[in-house]
């Protein structure tokens, strides 16, 4: 069955590569398209030939946009990934920022056909609209300087007598509570301080959702890194309008196949690869 | 006021942190302060011009800016400490210029025949300064000094921002950012905190006026 799809989707993928203004092959095109049921999302998108995306634009590593004008990360190139399973070329995507809080107004009300926006999986937003997924599970990490070895998890952190640093008033502070004193949390306005005081040796973790984390050593030349054991879990997903069953399904389905093509892999070594380790990809939640 | 009342064991010890970062800071600032006033009336030229230089570049410069280059600039220079003190010493070095000030202007009040008969008994000027023009100098300041100290309890809340957690500013801000709470409500309670540190403070300046005062 699953050969079967991926042949079908080759065979369109062609197909619409080779529909160059033809009536007669763009018609026949559409008939090896119709693969994605009729009255689908996917078959609606792919008649359309035109999707709409929203991502973030201040995210670095995940999507961020720069000063090429196309946002770039990870999230854009799953997306990307999705896009040209549903046979639809590149550039015609319309990216859109969508920060988090407008990310459930843009699905319902159809201003973006899918919002992959570091968009975490949880019972609230579920109540609004679906997510196909999740493909990256993130977490709350901490990060050290690229020579401490004493630091290996949240646990030895008091052993260590560890000076944690965080931003105050945010969920990662209250919850790294449990792990620390108090007196050896040091809190700031912004995580750019908790880094500085990091590389002059004021404190020495810094501790936040390893997204933002790896944003931070991303941009500090080498000189921090990861401890990598996330001890909370965000996981991923993409944003969908709510009960499209076939769409999620068909998202989770080319996730898959990206896996086992190493298309996967390859998003993620060209964007947030040049800091952290290939992740494995989370089993998928069920369509509702 | 729910709000207080269920969280008063946070409130209490944000209290106790602010209070201490101001005694601290508060002896420290009047200590520096009466130096600084000391070189400013000094008859050596270069004495005179540390001061003056001293007062001219921290008294004009905002106090974040201060404590952005003790908190953030020390370190970048090999000088690790805690936040705290860090903060303590932000405000002390930032209040010492408005002391400085209150306390020449205290000086300036005692009229020059005080020195001139100082000098004429043979005290030197730290001598004089010591023992004849400052005393009566102090006891003039007191209302100005108070404002300057009650500035600096209220200057406080900034230090939340440079590292030094659980201060009374800082208990507000968690409570709204991280659970949640109502702005308003929570920071009723922050006020009635600085409240019960300034208004006790001020009662006691005027205790120690009519205490200190001379009449001339």
């Amino acid at each position: 069955m699953r050969a079967r799809f991926t042949v079908a989707l080759l065979i369109a993928g062609l197909a619409s590569l080779s529909a160059c203004g033809d009536d007669k092959k763009t018609s026949e095109s559409k008939t090896g398209v119709v693969q994605f049921e009729a009255g689908t999302t996917m078959a609606a998108l792919n008649q359309a030939q035109k999707i709409t995306i929203g991502t973030k634009f201040d995210q670095p590593l995940f999507g961020l946009k720069g000063l090429s004008g196309a946002p770039e990360g990870f999230d854009v190139e799953v997306a990307k990934i999705i896009v040209s399973d549903l046979g639809i070329p590149e550039d015609k995507i319309t990216w859109i920022e969508t920060p988090s809080s407008v990310r459930e107004e843009k699905i319902t009300t159809g201003g973006v056909d899918m919002v992959v926006a570091t968009y975490t999986i949880n019972a609230t937003r579920k109540e609004r609209v679906s997510f196909a997924g999740p493909y990256y599970v993130a977490g709350q990490d901490l990060m050290v300087k690229k020579d401490n070895t004493t630091v290996t998890g949240p646990e030895s952190l008091k052993a260590a007598k560890a000076r944690v640093c965080s931003v105050s008033g945010s969920t990662p502070a209250e919850k790294i509570k449990s792990f620390v004193d108090p007196a050896q949390l040091t809190l700031f306005d912004v995580y750019s301080k908790c880094a500085d005081g990091l590389r002059t040796g004021q404190v020495d973790v810094v501790t936040t959702d390893n997204v933002i984390l790896l944003g931070l050593i991303d941009k500090s030349g080498g000189e921090f890194k990861l401890v990598g054991k996330p001890f909370t879990t965000e996981p991923y997903g993409i944003g969908i309008k709510k009960a499209d069953v076939k769409f999620c399904q068909f998202i989770d389905e080319t996730l898959q196949k990206a896996v086992a093509d190493g298309r996967y892999k390859a998003a993620w070594e060209k964007t947030a690869g040049k800091v952290a380790p290939t992740p494995t990809m989370p089993a998928a939640d069920a369509c509702a | 006021m729910r709000v207080v009342v269920d969280h008063f064991d946070l409130y209490w010890h944000g209290f106790l942190k602010t209070l201490g970062i101001c005694l601290w800071a508060g002896s420290g600032a009047l200590v520096l302060g009466t130096l600084l006033a000391a070189l400013r009336v000094s008859p050596i030229p270069p004495l005179r011009g540390t001061g003056t230089a001293y007062v001219t570049l921290v008294r004009n410069c905002p106090l974040t800016v201060v404590l952005f280059f003790i908190a953030f600039g020390l370190p970048e220079v090999g000088i690790n400490q805690s936040y705290y003190r860090f903060a303590v010493a932000g405000l002390v070095v930032y209040t010492a210029a408005f002391v400085c000030e209150a306390v020449r202007s205290g000086i300036n009040a005692v009229s020059t025949g005080q020195a001139e008969a100082a000098r004429a008994i043979g005290l030197t000027f730290g001598q004089s300064l010591q023992f004849v023009v400052l005393p009566q100098a102090l006891r003039s300041v007191v209302p100005p000094l108070g404002s300057v100290l009650i500035a600096m309890v209220k200057n406080s809340a900034i230090v939340g921002a440079f590292g030094v957690g659980g201060e009374l500013y800082g208990v507000g801000a968690s409570l709204t950012g991280a659970q949640g709470l109502a702005a308003l409500p929570v920071l009723t309670g922050v006020v009635l905190g600085y409240l019960a540190i300034t208004i006790p403070a001020g009662i006691g300046l005027q205790v120690l006026e009519r205490k200190v005062a001379v009449a001339r």
